[in-house]
């Protein structure tokens, strides 16, 4: 399919979100959005989508100007989309959930689930899914969820795929299947609309890449320009990816965690006797393959998790056993790893959110009663010092791109005093730009001799943030290692090798290969 | 995938202030048209509507308007009447009508804000009004001591009541829905018992009914012997001006509605799910059984099964209509009162049946319920155009949408 989107505009109220833009979608092309977050990139794939009304401008499908009411419309044209939040009902079965909205019956009102289960087979066969029709969604990894989303567009005969971030939440290694998967679909005439805020990613996949500031296009650039380019061009000014920053080994141990076990609710350990000591002034990068014991690792030490054992001590004062709520005032500051589920509140507004785990102490409170004045200067304040982009601290946290509410969780964390930060996937989502910004105010907490515990799926970001590095795999830690540990290492240890064999692994490997005389490969996608 | 699946008082509270007040036109427009073709003079010109068409339709008109007419003769302003005092009785009817249904409808309202479909102010009410009359008739002291305690009583009475779900809802997460049904039976069996035992029966009565609550007990009345108006009603303004406060300007209605909005992120920033639940409906208990006092020691003077009328149930369609919102929340209060005082008028003086007012009660309901309805009756545009709230809130929407949140 060929789209053209002609001088697209979108407004709520009186912000433009989308301001006359210009897109042209080839064929059997992977066309990258690229643009900071707010940018504009999400209203234009839902108004494509036909979720919002274009207030001005024209799509084209194959040359034919069309008019979408609502996704049906757009499925029937031939679009598909896969949002980062998945559609789907969890204790449906795959076929189910695909049959939705699109059920074939046989007659008399009877699902006719054999049409959709085969139909799914063929495509599953086809690109290499191995996604089984009958297994419930909630039984499924995320990455798999993500591929009943593109069966779901694919069954409905999608010639347009768009895919919203559609990383942000996978492994490396479900990513790099993701990654095959688009070109596998290319190859066969789809064509796809991509949005990613990883330029590796970007780099690897896009034939074509249009850049969108704050609402309007403001150029298209190669995809074999080199990362720093693709950040300047999208933020509109250069970027320093690389934080040059000093190796810090810390002063005393602040936090000593010491064989600390949680147990799920069916009995499983999904931590296992994990012990970590974390210094003040340094930070201790958590790395590991989503659901290898990280969430509960920070949902203890947060007091969130039940059946948990060991001990936790923060400057010599066990915080196993007491309240979230005594934690958080203790000051430890917590960002969590699903901002929309944990992070804000979606209904409250900017201003509320910000004061989120301080609104009864003082001066936000006064004697039981909320000081609004005070709320909105610290909103003001806030959103100005991380660059919120949002029209009004009154607007609710839910009217924000996603990347902006992460800087709202953020902001709240930082605007007090901390004896110990801890960040899960703190750049989840959010622009280079932005994530720069924030890696330095996380450095800057450093500095200010507070220990750190930094979780992240990221490789990158994990050898940019990490004085140390502690890989987790099934509940247990593999080993800690320094922070220019490669990721060759990094990456055996993920899958569940102790540093030392790691280590060893990764020597010999790195022999044969220079035998071979070939440069060394960065890890990731090649 | 998404955290909570929408709840039904998700989609109601979404819906904005507009849809009350359209709701209300419509619910009035189809009642009129019920009124009508009920009618006997309609009925009859119906006969030859094909001679005279103009005839059924003005009789159609007639009937609505005279009944209508009648209502607001009845609940707001009798212009009829031949007295200053029979003119201005209807509106002081209304206020106390609303009196008892304002508190009531303020503690749902509460819950709601809290995440609870606490539709239990009936036996919240009762309880109140147990404590209210047992203080009444027992104690004997001085004017303002006495209704004092009378009304903290009712308050105690109802915040058990509620407190009582709010501790089992957080301690074994049972449904507030069934919990609250159930307690609303118990309510209503424990008042037909003592009613019979000597505990709260009137002494030498054989019927179910308690002894008369002293002078010292009640609320005065506010304009003289003439009206029934007293007390109890500013008591309920002020009580609407501190519900405002505490949604509004408290630390704690902020916890309230954190726990109401997402649980999860309220937990997260440390706020204790279980305290807040079990306050939430303390407080919505309480606000019920002060509707109880109002009951007994505003109006009735005694107890009796029927104590709680429909207050409780009529209580969950005004914090609806209200958006549980405590000033939306007084004015659907009026406007309920109003029906109370203005459908028995309308009945004496129409004929027609002052079911018609249920019916009309009812239809505000549906309407609220259904937004996308309102918004075609009335041509407004769709909101599905906006960007979805959290996913999955809005189920017509996150069916098909989403953002990237
Ligand atoms: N319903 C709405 N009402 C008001 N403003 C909105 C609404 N939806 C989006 N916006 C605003 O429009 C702008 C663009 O948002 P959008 O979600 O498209 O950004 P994005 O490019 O996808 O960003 P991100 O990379 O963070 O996901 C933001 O400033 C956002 O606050
Ligand atoms: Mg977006």
């Amino acid at each position: 399919m060929k789209l053209e989107l002609k001088g697209i505009t979108k407004a709520f109220g009186g912000f433009v979100a989308n301001d006359s833009i210009d897109l042209v979608v080839d064929e059997g092309k992977v066309h990258t959005l690229l643009g900071e977050n707010g940018a504009g990139k999400s209203t234009l794939m839902n108004v494509l989508y036909g979720l919002y009304e274009p207030t001005e401008g024209e799509i084209l499908v194959d040359g034919k100007p069309v008019h979408f009411r609502g996704p049906g419309d757009a499925m029937a044209a031939g679009i598909g989309m896969v949002h980062q939040h998945f559609m789907l009902v969890p204790v449906f079965t795959v076929a189910e959930n695909v049959a939705l909205g699109d059920e074939r019956t046989k007659g008399a009102g009877i699902l006719d689930l054999e049409k959709t289960r085969k139909a799914i087979r063929e495509i599953s066969d086809q690109y290499g899914f191995h996604v089984d029709p009958d297994a419930l969604v909630e039984d499924l990894p995320v990455g798999v969820q993500q591929r009943v989303e593109i069966i779901k567009a694919l069954v409905r005969k999608a010639d347009l795929l768009i895919l919203d971030e559609p990383t942000a939440v996978l492994t490396p290694k479900e990513t790099d299947e993701l990654m095959d998967i688009i070109r596998q679909l290319k190859g066969d005439g789809t064509s796809i609309i991509f949005i990613s805020h990883k330029l590796r990613e970007v780099k690897a996949i896009s034939d074509e890449i249009t850049v969108i500031r704050r609402g309007k296009v403001v150029g298209t650039a190669d995809p074999s320009a080199d990362a720093m380019e693709l950040a300047s061009l999208m933020v509109g000014r250069s970027v320093d990816l690389s934080l040059g920053r000093q190796h810090s080994d810390g002063t005393d141990v602040a936090l000593e965690i010491r064989d600390l076990t949680v147990i799920d609710s069916l009995g499983v350990p999904t931590l296992d006797h994990v012990s970590l000591d974390v210094r003040k002034g340094e930070i201790l990068a958590v790395a590991g393959v989503q659901g290898n014991g990280q969430t509960e690792l920070v949902e203890a030490v947060m007091g969130l998790t039940d059946h948990t054992t060991g001990s936790i001590r923060l400057d010599g004062v066990e915080l196993l056993g007491r309240s979230t709520k005594q934690i958080v005032n203790s000051g430890v500051g917590y960002v969590p790893e699903d901002r929309s589920t944990d992070g804000v509140i979606g209904d409250f507004t900017i201003a509320d959110n910000l004061i989120l785990n301080r609104y009864d102490r003082h001066p936000v409170a006064r004697g039981g009663s909320l000081q609004p004045a005070f709320i909105a200067e610290n909103a003001e304040a806030k959103i100005g010092e991380f660059d919120i982009r949002t029209q009004s601290a009154l607007h609710t946290a839910s009217q924000l791109s996603g990347g902006n509410q992460q800087k709202v969780v953020l902001a709240r964390e930082f605007s007090r005093e901390l004896n110990l930060f801890i960040a899960s996937q703190p750049t989840r989502g959010v622009d280079v730009g932005s994530i720069e910004f924030l890696h330095r105010r996380i450095l800057a907490e450093r500095d200010k001799d507070v220990p750190v515990i930094v979780v992240s799926t990221e490789l990158d970001e994990v050898a940019e943030l990490g004085d140390r590095i502690a890989v987790l795999f099934h509940g247990k830690v593999m080993g800690i290692v320094p922070g220019n540990t490669s990721r060759d290492v990094l990456g055996l240890m993920m899958a569940g090798s102790t540093a030392e064999e790691a280590l060893a692994e990764a020597d010999a490997a790195r022999l044969a290969t220079t035998e071979n005389d070939e440069p060394q490969l960065p890890g990731g996608i090649a | 995938m998404s955290p909570e699946t929408p709840s039904f008082i998700d989609r109601l509270r979404a819906s904005g202030a507009v849809v009350s007040v359209l709701a209300i036109v419509a619910a009035f427009i189809v009642g009129g048209i019920l009124i009508a073709a009920t009618d006997e003079k309609t009925t009859s010109a119906t006969t030859y509507f094909f001679a005279r068409p103009l005839d059924t339709l003005a009789a159609a008109w007639n009937a609505a308007a005279n009944s209508y007419a009648a209502m607001f003769r009845g609940a707001v302003f009798n212009y009829d009447a031949s007295t200053f005092t029979a003119m201005i009785k209807p509106l002081t009817e209304t206020l106390t009508y609303a009196t008892p249904l304002l508190t009531a409808s303020l503690g749902v309202a509460v819950a709601f804000r809290a995440g609870l479909f606490n539709i239990g102010a009936q036996g919240q009410l009762i309880l109140g009004a147990m404590f209210a009359t047992w203080i009444g008739f027992t104690l004997d002291l001085a004017w303002p001591v006495h209704l004092l305690l009378v009304i903290l009583g009712s308050i105690l009475g109802g915040a058990l009541w509620g407190g009582l779900v709010g501790w089992i809802k957080a301690r074994t997460g049972a449904h507030e829905v069934i919990l609250t049904i159930m307690l609303n039976y118990v309510a209503l069996n424990l008042l037909a018992y003592l009613l019979n035992t000597p505990v709260l029966q009137r002494p030498g009565s054989t019927n179910p009914v308690s002894p008369q609550v002293n002078g010292s007990a009640m609320y005065p009345e506010l304009l003289g012997d003439e009206f029934r108006l007293h007390l109890g009603f500013l008591v309920a303004v002020a009580a609407t001006a501190l519900v405002w406060w505490l949604m509004n300007r408290s630390t704690l209605g902020f916890e309230i509605k954190a726990v109401g909005s997402n649980r999860h992120a309220a937990r997260t920033a440390g706020i204790n799910t279980f305290k807040v639940t079990v306050l939430a409906m303390v407080i919505a208990g309480a606000l019920a059984g002060m509707a109880g006092a109002a009951q007994v020691n505003g109006t009735e003077r005694f107890l009796t099964e029927s104590v709680a009328a429909s207050i409780g149930f009529d209580a969950i369609t005004v914090a609806l209509l209200g958006r549980s919102n405590p000033i939306g929340v007084f004015f659907a209060a009026l406007l309920f009162g109003a029906f109370r005082a203005g459908g028995v008028t309308m009945q004496v003086a129409t004929g027609t049946p002052i079911d018609i007012v249920l019916v009309v009660q009812s239809l505000i309901v549906l309407f609220i319920a259904a937004p996308p309805l309102v918004r075609s009756i009335f041509g407004l545009g769709q909101r599905k155009k906006r960007k979805p709230r959290t996913p999955g809130r809005d189920a017509a929407v996150a069916a098909t949408a989403g953002g990237d949140k």
